[in-house]
């Protein structure tokens, strides 16, 4: 700690950090925009400029600029200084001469940094009376806006696309006062975070083009904290709603997971919210009308009845890894824990618990985002993190920089001083090391990579923890890999802080055991190295918002998603509720078809129209996870609350509402918080959920925070045209918020906070004013609970007995835009998806005789796709990549495969060719290091 | 012994000598003996001793310069030095001499500071204009591996030095050391944050010197004939000599090399010739477009890094541009605006967005549309992009030249904005 004077009061501030971020600590007001907390310093703007003295007796002081300035002990400066007040009024006034006077029609009013900052930088007369400087602007994509006049030049934008998130496409043009931020032609932005630039672009040059669509101020938006749906990272999010429908999304800082930024799947997949696809009435059709006859509509009252009706007698009921923890607890309260069956296929669910015993060994521990961020050396496993949980890919090439952070320490150049840190480490990188059968996003920040199917993958990771530790299962792999998987291991030995980083996607329980062989060599080495028994980082990602919490769940009982479809085959069942899931995406075509023909009465519940709800006699609307509270478990076994945002139409409720039992005028009698509370009864395992419920109940007891800004508009007036009296503001007994512009803003529990402002702070950045200091925890914000302790058994090496697989190798690709069910809804992610298709090497395209763009048939015994090709330059050489999109079954291919060519004429090329014109990959090699 | 070891070669009627020729006049001597008989730490000390001061336009002190650089057991093996050949300055054309009329001593001047630095790898980073100078020092670095004085194991010494001529694409700001290290490595030619500086992490993050072409040509005259020559040579408080060129409306424009101390008079009357007929000077800017004007009245003073500074300027490149008594001053500092915001790299907003409000400004001026209040906000930005207020010099540099003439010639200014444009042109 180090002591510093600001205008004549002294702060204990940190000596590592600058004096810009540590005056922002302690909560001063000092304007910026090149400078980013999580970017660090570059010195661009000039707008942080205070006044700093030698000692006590200088009087005359030197003009420096904050950020750019050590925070020593001992400086005395000063915020409030002539010469450094007018040289920040001076800056703003020169930032501020080509800016356009469009505050009023432009997105970011409101919630401009911009604005904020040139109010506090007090500029209110433009004395510059000439032309200003005009740009045109690029049209770039489904996502981003882009308009080029507004910029004032603080090279954010390039800073996080480009050195923050890999990106390529997007670069600072031209020079002096014509320097242009944008792409070298139009064209869509490729990165996965592109629409991160929103946040980070401290005016409206990058805004949000879905929120254009139906936009409204950030003031008259409805907000509330709540959790992204796209995978099960957790990622935590505040959506925004106005008359109805879901606005937006923006990031909501959690220290340990997100932090600042989100990946483009979770900001832009909220769109199928608003979705035609929505299931917005009740539906119902008499089980004797076969498939032609229409269902009807019902209304909830109807529509519960009904359920009441149907579901006497023998019930079984099947779960989802995207409900809430409570609606899966409300579905097998309902039908009882031995009639409670998986919503996920059964390779996931067996992979989710060989995950589950893993985290629970000693001496493994699953490291939150932040941590993956910390690593120097991570080893990803066939997962392709960026397509299946994005957040954490960007956390691992945030870790490659972890070496330059160590070159930067022994040079002594202080973190902070970014572009310094970037030009001394150039391409040097802690140890990324991909295993995958192609190429990935994040090969440009590998040190190794190792191109192989699946099977070959198991085999090569069995040879690096072989070559860890002895006593792992022997690997079958050849000699020729085993001299680069003794490398590896000797960098995953030599790491202070390795990771393992890996996912279910492969839905390989095989892969997943030799992983966990593979972190339990590393940890013995470890432990025998260190008296410290220091810990080895594993984690899997999840692809859904509640994969763990389900997976979880099924521990308490209940059986797998193939015994309830045997079940309904038979016809044995009086009914069946189908919990918010497509089992067409879970099961063979085969199988689902043969269960619906049991005939048993089907009830499903959910948000969007899909194939398998299509077949239900009752079709109950689900709430979306901005329209409902809900419980939800990441990859980690981090069990967190989303908030209801608003209350959808009163014919959708949450699933769990239509499960618990009802009045027919009130409604549902047994709320969510109940289904926890009896569940922490029932198992010892959840009693960390009362943590969680407590950080809840016991706020609410005070004065409630408004989900609505106190500049909310036209509250009065919204429903004027249909009628004029007030409608009564919705109840919200069990949470701390209000459906209300009254109340008093939470500062006490800053993760409830609905959305990040503080007084001359409108835009995101005002999170500042809500952390212990820049960077660090919200105060005393609840950041939810660890269901998952470290409390099993060590468990010995489980030797994997592969069965190779017969026919052609394959494995299945995932898109950030597609694979996952609801954000395919989104008419943005649509616009950047791409229908299934398949990836083979050079090789393999010469031997089919396959040309680019040509089409493949794929077929089992059972089924046979004909699909579009995609040759690649990184890819496993005899095996075939499969995108299933939404369109192809992946479990319908997942048996033995054959491939063959298909004769096609110039048409076709030329349609999948376009079609491949939105994908995008990389194929390009690593840099030397 | 000579008393002008930059030029002693030069004879811009012939071509410049090969390396026979060079050799023959006792050239790459110098090298020769310090590759056998001196250490890196010796050649340091002498340098430091000698009282070179850097020639590209701040004057630093070069030994001091070059003792930044780590050495010893735990340096960084790799190591560069990188010579800033990108002569952009306005008015200056002193290097262009030397890369052009005698190129072997720019190479053996490299050959002693890489030496001393202990680096293997040297750039030039030129200016891609100066076609002819690239032709020629390619020649000569090819002679020069010929003849075993670059390339591995020079002069069977151990020492490794490989040379790699590198042409710019052209921006002022290149010539910021470290502006040109980025262009150097492809990246946008934007200023580095100083610290680090350079000589702990420069080119590709590697401990890095970089030094303008006129300084290193100083190194084999301060080798071979001994520090003691060196700073006799100088008349004054500095050492050695300075090459000093005169532009504008004198009779005999050119560049000479002068010795450190000589008083300005003799490079404008005796060099330059003294003004053409009918024209009386009004002022001059002393060491290129980034430097403050001086009056007739400094015309004694002599060609000092502090003299000149104490009177208010700088020496900077020592090359002087005169402005005469017909010439409008408001025009002349109007153009250099021009420059220099055309020049701006664009990083910080001072320079990039004050710069052209500046020019506007002038050019307004100039039109007719002057205001009274258009003085305030030029006065206002000398301050505003002073030093310290910017990334880099540029502005500040740009700042000179203006915050001199609103001084010196104020009633021109105001002359542009009562007779409605510029009195000259009428």
């Amino acid at each position: 700690m180090a002591k510093i004077s600001v205008d004549g009061i002294e702060y204990e501030v940190n000596p590592a950090n600058n004096l810009l971020q540590e005056c922002l600590s302690q909560g001063l007001d000092l304007p910026y925009f090149c400078w980013h907390p999580c970017m660090g310093s570059v010195g661009a703007c000039r707008q942080c400029a205070v006044k700093q003295y030698r000692n006590a007796e200088d009087k005359t002081g030197t003009v420096v600029m904050a950020c750019m300035t050590p925070a020593s002990d001992g400086s005395i400066i000063s915020i409030n200084d002539k010469q450094a007040t007018d040289f920040r009024s001076h800056v703003i006034e020169s930032l501020m001469i080509s800016h356009p006077h469009d505050c009023p029609v432009c997105e970011e009013g409101g919630e401009c940094h911009l604005q904020d900052m040139t109010q506090m930088s007090g500029h209110n007369y433009r004395r510059y009376d000439f032309k200003k400087v005009t740009h045109r602007n690029q049209d770039l994509g489904p996502f981003i806006n882009h308009e080029m006049n507004r910029c004032i030049a603080c090279y954010r934008c390039v800073r996080f696309y480009d050195d923050y998130a890999g990106g390529t496409d997007l670069a600072a043009l031209g020079s002096h006062h014509h320097v242009y931020f944008g792409r070298h032609e139009e064209g869509t932005l490729e990165n996965e975070f592109s629409g991160n630039l929103v946040e980070v672009c401290p005016t409206g040059v990058f805004t949000d083009k879905t929120f254009s669509a139906h936009y409204t101020r950030k003031w008259d938006l409805q907000t509330a904290p709540s959790i992204c749906s796209g995978c099960g990272a957790g990622c935590n999010t505040t959506p925004g709603e106005r008359y109805g429908t879901l606005r937006r999304v923006v990031n909501r800082y959690h220290h340990d997971l997100n932090g600042y930024f989100l990946c483009d799947r979770g900001r832009f997949g909220y769109d199928a919210n608003n979705s035609t696809q929505r299931v917005v009435e009740t539906l119902f059709r008499h089980l004797q009308d076969e498939g032609g006859e229409s269902r009807k509509a019902l209304t909830p009252i109807e529509g519960a009845r009904q359920l009441d009706a149907m579901s006497s007698g023998e019930l079984i009921g099947i779960g989802s890894p995207r409900a809430s923890l409570e609606s899966n607890l409300a579905l097998r309260q309902r039908v009882g824990p031995q009639n409670f069956f998986s919503g996920m296929s059964d390779a996931q669910l067996s992979c989710a618990n060989e995950v589950i015993a893993l985290l629970q060994e000693p001496g493994l521990n699953c490291p939150d985002i932040r941590s993956v961020e910390q690593s120097d050396c991570v080893l990803v496993v066939c997962e392709d993190i960026t397509n299946t949980s994005a957040r954490i890919a960007l956390a691992v090439r945030q870790a490659t920089r972890n070496a330059a952070a160590a070159m930067a320490q022994s040079a002594r150049i202080p973190l902070w001083q970014d572009a310094a840190v970037r030009e001394l480490a150039q391409h040097s990188r802690s140890p990324l090391i991909i295993l995958s059968p192609q190429g990935t996003r994040l090969d440009d920040v590998a040190s190794d990579t190792f191109l192989g199917t699946v099977e070959q993958q198991i085999a090569f990771v069995e040879g690096i923890a072989h070559a860890i530790d002895a006593d792992s299962p022997a690997s079958n792999s050849s000699s020729s890999v085993d001299a680069q998987a003794a490398s590896i291991a000797k960098r995953l030995c030599a790491a202070a802080r390795p990771c393992i980083v890996s996912g279910i996607s492969a839905e390989s329980l095989d892969l997943i055991k030799a992983t966990g062989n593979l972190a339990r060599a590393l940890r013995e080495h470890r432990q025998r190295q260190s008296e410290e028994k220091p810990l080895v980082d594993l984690c899997f990602a999840m692809p859904e918002a509640n994969t763990m919490g389900l997976a979880l769940l099924m521990r308490e009982g209940g059986g797998s998603l193939s015994s309830a479809l045997s079940i309904l085959a038979k016809g044995t069942a009086d009914a069946a509720i189908v919990l918010e899931n497509d089992l067409y995406r879970r099961a063979t075509t085969d199988a689902i078809d043969a269960a619906l023909a049991g005939n048993t009465p089907l009830i499903a519940i959910d948000q969007l129209h899909n194939a398998f709800n299509a077949k239900a006699h009752l079709l109950l609307p689900a709430t979306s996870m901005a329209e409902q509270g809900g419980t939800w478990v990441n990859y980690e076994g981090r069990a967190q609350h989303s908030y209801q945002v608003f209350q959808p139409e009163s014919k959708i409720r949450a699933s769990y509402e239509w499960l618990v039992p009802s009045n027919p005028v009130s409604g549902p009698t047994v709320h969510g918080d109940t289904l926890l509370q009896e569940l922490v009864g029932e198992s010892a395992s959840y009693a960390p959920l009362l943590e969680l419920l407590s950080s809840r109940t016991g706020v609410a007891a005070l004065m409630k925070s408004p989900r609505q800004s106190h500049r909310y508009s036209g509250r009065t007036a919204m429903h004027a045209n249909e009628h004029v009296h007030e409608t009564k503001q919705a109840q919200d007994p069990h949470s701390p918020l209000s459906f209300s512009m009254e109340g008093m803003l939470l500062q006490k529990d800053a993760s409830l906070l609905s959305a990040a402002w503080a007084p001359a702070w409108n835009s995101n950045q005002a999170i500042s004013k809500f952390q212990e200091e820049i960077n660090g925890e919200l105060k005393q914000g609840n950041k939810g609970v660890h269901l998952l302790t470290r409390d099993g058994a060590q468990r010995p090496y489980k030797k994997v007995e592969y069965v190779p697989e017969e026919g052609m190798a394959k494995y299945f690709i995932d898109q950030l835009f597609g694979s996952e069910e609801i954000s395919a809804a989104s008419p943005a992610i649509q616009a950047r998806a791409v229908p299934a298709y398949v990836c083979i090497s050079h090789e393999l395209a010469q031997s089919i005789g396959v040309q680019q763009h040509g089409l493949l048939r794929l077929s089992t015994n059972r089924y046979s796709v004909e699909l579009p090709v995609l040759i690649r330059d990184r890819i496993a050489a005899q095996c075939v990549g499969i995108y299933c999109g939404g369109e192809v079954s992946r479990a319908d291919l997942a048996g033995k495969l054959s491939v063959e060519a298909v004769p096609q004429d110039s048409n076709v090329l030329a349609s999948s060719r376009a079609m491949f014109s939105n994908l995008v990959i990389s194929d390009t090699l690593p840099r030397e290091g | 012994m000579t008393d002008l070891p930059l030029t002693k070669n030069i004879d811009m009627s012939r071509a410049p000598f090969d390396i026979g020729q060079y050799r023959q006049a006792q050239g790459y001597d110098a090298v020769l003996r310090m590759l056998k008989d001196l250490a890196p730490s010796d050649v340091l000390e002498m340098v430091k001793n000698s009282g070179l001061k850097g020639r590209g336009g701040a004057g630093f002190p070069t030994g001091l310069k070059w003792s930044f650089v780590p050495s010893g057991d735990d340096a960084p093996k790799t190591k560069y030095l990188v010579v800033n050949a990108d002569e952009m300055e306005p008015g200056t054309f002193k290097d262009r001499l030397l890369l052009e009329g005698d190129p072997h001593l720019l190479l053996e001047g490299m050959l002693i500071a890489a030496y001393t630095i202990q680096a293997n790898t040297a750039y030039i980073f030129l200016r891609g204009e100066y076609l002819r100078a690239e032709k020629l020092l390619r020649e000569a670095i090819a002679q020069a591996h010929e003849q075993g004085m670059l390339g591995k194991n020079i002069q069977g010494s151990g020492f490794d030095l490989e040379i790699i001529l590198h042409t710019s694409a052209g921006r002022y700001i290149c010539g910021e050391e470290t502006a040109l290290l980025n262009a150097l490595e492809g990246k946008r030619a934007n200023p580095r944050a100083k610290p680090p500086f350079p000589q702990v992490s420069g080119l590709w993050g590697k401990p890095t010197i970089v030094n303008n072409v006129e300084t290193l040509c100083n190194l084999p005259g301060i080798l071979r004939y001994g520090v003691d020559w060196y700073k006799a040579l100088g008349k004054g408080g500095d050492a050695g000599t300075k090459l000093c060129g005169v532009s504008g409306r004198v009779n005999n424009p050119g560049c000479w090399e002068l010795a450190l101390g000589t008083p300005i008079r003799e490079l404008l009357e005796d060099k330059a010739g003294g003004m053409c007929t009918g024209y009386e000077l009004r002022a001059f800017l002393p060491g290129g477009g980034s430097t403050d004007f001086l009056l007739p009245e400094h015309l004694d003073l002599t060609l000092d890094y502090d003299v000149i500074g104490k009177a208010g300027s700088r020496l900077a490149t020592g090359t002087m541009i005169v402005l005469d008594d017909q010439t409008c001053p408001v025009g002349m500092v109007g153009n250099l605006m021009r420059f220099f915001s055309h020049e701006s790299c664009g990083w910080c907003t001072p320079c990039r967005d004050g710069l052209p409000w500046i020019d506007e400004i002038f050019q307004r001026l100039e039109n007719g549309g002057g205001r009274a209040d258009d003085l305030q906000v030029l006065t206002d930005h000398l301050e505003y992009l002073g030093p310290g207020r910017t990334f880099c010099a540029l502005a500040p540099g740009a700042m000179a030249p203006l915050g001199s003439a609103l001084r010196h010639f104020r009633d021109d200014f105001d002359a542009h904005i009562h007779s409605g444009g510029c009195p000259w042109r009428k």
